[in-house]
C-alpha cells in the first residue's frame, strides 16, 4: 500500500470492489467520474453506472428513485455541487423519504487548492448534520473511507461521505477496526483531547508530537463520524482531559465543532477551541500553502491546545 | 382493468366530491390543481395501472409519482377510492398526526411511491425509478404528473433530458395544463409555452389532449405504451378547479379551503356522494 493515497481514490476502488461482491449498487455521476474516481466502477460495471450529466439536482433525485427501487446507489460530484446545488433535493428527496442514497462528495474543503472558493466546500458537514437521519461521514485516510464506506453500503438509508482530492498519509492498518457512529481513538493522552475530522485527523497526530515535546500529552480522536455523533467519546475527553480542541478543513461554524461543542456544554463543560476555517471562503493556492493561511496545520492546533 | 368510460366519468366525479371535502375538513389545501387532475387520476387509478392495494409493493407493480405534490387531495381520494386506506381516513387531511399530510409521504401512505411536494422534483425519481425498472428488466411502467407552473422549475428539464438520453420508454408524464399558477396565468408569470415543442425537442413523444376527456387520456396513455424507446409526454389541457363553477379558471383558489356555504355549493354542483 502506498504511503500516500487520495480518499476520492480509495472510495473508487472500494465501489468496484463492492460493485463484485453485490448487483443492487448501482453508481452515478455528473460528469466528473474521472476524478470521484466513480469511473474504476464505471469501468468494471458499465450496466451500473450511469452519468446524468451536469444535472446534480436530478442526478440525487434519480438516485432516490432507483433507491425506492431496491437499489444501493453511490452519487457522486464534487461537495460544492452536491451538499450546496444539490442541498434542496437531499434535503426533501433523499433524507426526509430517508432512501437509501449514499452521497459521496469528492473535492471536499480548501485542499482543493487551485480552483479557488467556487469549487471549495467549506459548508457541507454543517448543511448534511442538519437533515434528519442522515449519517454524516468524513474519513481521515484510505483505509478508514474503504471501512467506513463498506459499512454505510451496509445499512439502509441516506448518508454523506465527504472525500478529499489531495493523496494524505495512511493512518489506519488493514486490520484496524473502526465503527461507523464510534470516534477511533488513535493516540492516548491526560492533558487535553483534540477532536479531528477528516484530513485534519493527520494535522493532530502531529500537532500530538509537537505537543509531547514541550510536556503536553494529547488524546487525539478520529471523529470520522459527525452524525450521529459519539457522544460517549466526548463526554469522556471532557470529563478525563482538561480541554478540547476540535479540527476540521471546514467552517467553524456548525461542522465538527458545532457537534461537539453542542454535547459538551450540554454535559459537561470545559473549555474548547475551534480549529477550521473562520467564516471565511477560501481562494487559488497549493493545498499546503491554503492548509497554512487558513490555519489548518499541526502548528495551528497545537497553539490552539495551549491557548485552552 | 376493465371498466367503461361512464364509470371513469363516475369515478372523476367522486374523486372531485371526496379532494372538496376534505380540503373543506382541513381547512386549507390545493382545490384547483387537485379538480384539473380529476379524470387523469380516475383513469390512472381505475383503468391504466397496474396495482393492488393488498400488495402496494408488488416489484412489477405500475409506479405513479405526484411531481406536483400538493394535488395531494385527489392522490389520497384515488388511493382511498381505490383501496389502499379507508375513505374516512380523507377526513383527516392536513391534521396533527395524519398519514395525510399536507403533501405526499411515503412513508405513512400505502400507495404513494415517493414523497413529493418541492416541485421539479417528483418527476427526477420517476426517472430514477424508470431506470431501475429497466436494469432489473421489469414490467412495471411509471407515470408522474406535472403542473405546467412546474415546468418553470430547471430540474424538470434535466430530468427531461436524462429520460430520453436512456430511452426510458417505460415513463409516461402527464402535463396537468391548466394555464394558471399562484399568481397569474403561466405565460404571465414566466413564459412556459410551447411546451410540447419543448418535450419534443427533449427528445419526447408528445401528444397533446383534452384532459376532461376521460377517453382521451385513456387512450393517449394506450398510445404510449406503444412507443419505444423514447419517454411519453401528454400534454393535458384542463381547467384549474374544474368541476365547481366558482373555481375554475382562476389563481384565487389555488390554495384555498371553501366555506360553510362554498363547500354546500360545490357538493350541489358536484352531485354529491351518490
Amino acid at each position: 500500500m502506498a504511503d500516500k493515497i487520495a480518499t476520492r481514490q480509495a472510495y473508487g476502488e472500494t465501489l468496484a470492489a463492492l460493485g463484485a461482491e453485490r448487483e443492487d449498487i448501482v453508481v452515478l455521476d455528473a460528469d466528473l467520474s474521472g476524478s470521484t474516481m466513480t469511473k474504476v466502477f464505471a469501468k468494471a460495471y458499465p450496466d451500473r453506472f450511469f452519468n446524468i450529466g451536469i444535472a446534480e439536482q436530478d442526478m440525487l433525485g434519480i438516485a432516490s428513485g432507483m433507491a425506492v427501487s431496491g437499489k444501493t446507489v453511490f452519487a457522486s460530484t464534487f461537495a460544492m455541487f452536491a451538499a450546496g446545488r444539490g442541498y434542496e433535493i437531499i434535503r426533501n428527496s433523499i433524507g426526509y423519504p430517508h432512501t437509501n442514497v449514499k452521497i459521496c462528495a469528492t473535492h471536499a474543503g480548501v485542499t482543493v487548492g487551485e480552483d479557488g472558493a467556487s469549487h471549495q466546500c467549506v459548508e457541507d458537514l454543517a448543511l448534511m448534520r442538519v437533515i434528519p437521519g442522515m449519517t454524516v461521514i468524513n474519513p481521515a485516510d484510505g483505509v478508514s473511507a474503504d471501512k467506513l464506506l463498506r459499512q454505510a453500503a451496509a445499512f439502509d438509508g441516506p448518508a454523506y461521505v465527504r472525500l478529499g482530492r489531495a493523496a494524505v498519509p495512511i493512518l489506519y492498518s488493514e486490520d484496524a477496526e473502526l465503527t461507523l457512529g464510534k470516534a477511533s481513538c488513535l493516540r492516548e493522552g491526560t492533558d487535553y483531547t483534540v477532536i479531528a475530522t477528516g484530513i485534519m485527523v493527520n494535522e493532530a497526530m502531529q500537532a500530538a508530537e509537537l505537543l509531547a515535546a514541550e510536556g503536553i500529552s494529547v488524546r487525539v480522536l478520529d471523529m470520522h463520524t459527525i452524525k450521529p455523533l459519539d457522544e460517549e467519546a466526548v463526554i469522556r475527553a471532557a470529563r478525563e482531559t482538561k480541554g478540547i480542541v476540535t479540527a476540521e478543513e471546514h467552517s467553524v461554524l456548525g461542522g465538527l465543532g458545532s457537534a461537539v461543542a453542542e454535547t459538551v456544554v450540554k454535559n459537561q463543560p470545559v473549555p474548547m477551541a475551534f480549529v477550521g476555517v473562520q467564516d471565511r471562503f477560501g481562494q487559488s493556492g497549493k493545498p499546503a500553502e491554503l492548509l497554512k493561511e487558513y490555519a489548518l496545520t499541526a502548528e495551528d492546533i497545537a497553539e490552539a491546545v495551549k491557548s485552552l | 382493468m376493465q371498466v367503461t368510460y361512464d364509470q371513469l366519468r363516475e369515478k372523476a366525479r367522486q374523486l372531485r366530491v371526496d379532494v372538496i371535502k376534505a380540503i373543506y375538513g382541513a381547512g386549507s389545501g390545493h382545490p384547483g390543481g387537485s379538480l384539473s387532475a380529476a379524470e387523469i387520476a380516475a383513469v390512472l387509478y381505475f383503468k391504466e395501472m397496474n396495482l393492488d392495494p393488498a400488495n402496494p409493493k408488488d416489484p412489477n407493480r405500475d409506479k405513479f409519482v405526484l411531481s406536483k405534490g400538493h394535488a395531494a387531495p385527489v392522490l389520497y381520494a384515488a388511493l382511498a377510492e381505490r383501496g389502499f386506506f379507508p375513505k374516512e381516513d380523507l377526513q383527516t387531511l392536513r391534521k396533527m398526526g395524519s398519514k395525510l399530510q399536507g403533501h405526499p409521504d411515503m412513508k405513512k401512505v400505502p400507495g404513494v411511491e415517493m414523497s413529493t411536494g418541492s416541485l421539479g422534483q417528483g418527476v427526477s425519481t420517476a426517472v430514477g425509478m424508470a431506470l431501475a425498472g429497466k436494469l432489473d428488466g421489469r414490467t412495471g411502467r411509471v407515470y408522474t404528473l406535472l403542473g405546467d407552473g412546474e415546468l418553470q422549475e430547471g430540474m424538470v428539464w434535466e430530468a427531461a433530458m436524462a429520460a430520453a438520453h436512456y430511452k426510458l420508454d417505460n415513463l409516461t408524464a402527464i402535463i396537468d395544463w391548466n394555464g394558471i399558477q399562484i399568481d397569474g396565468r403561466n405565460d404571465e408569470v414566466m413564459t412556459v409555452s410551447p411546451v410540447d415543442e419543448k418535450f419534443k425537442a427533449f427528445g419526447w413523444a408528445v401528444k397533446v389532449i383534452d384532459g376532461h376527456d376521460v377517453q382521451a387520456v385513456a387512450e393517449a396513455l394506450d398510445e404510449a405504451r406503444t412507443v419505444k424507446g423514447k419517454p411519453f409526454a401528454i400534454i393535458a389541457k384542463t381547467i384549474k378547479g374544474k368541476g365547481v363553477s366558482f373555481m375554475e379558471d382562476t389563481n384565487a383558489w389555488h390554495g384555498k379551503a371553501p366555506n360553510d356555504e362554498q363547500l354546500a355549493a360545490a357538493l350541489k354542483e358536484l352531485g354529491g356522494d351518490r
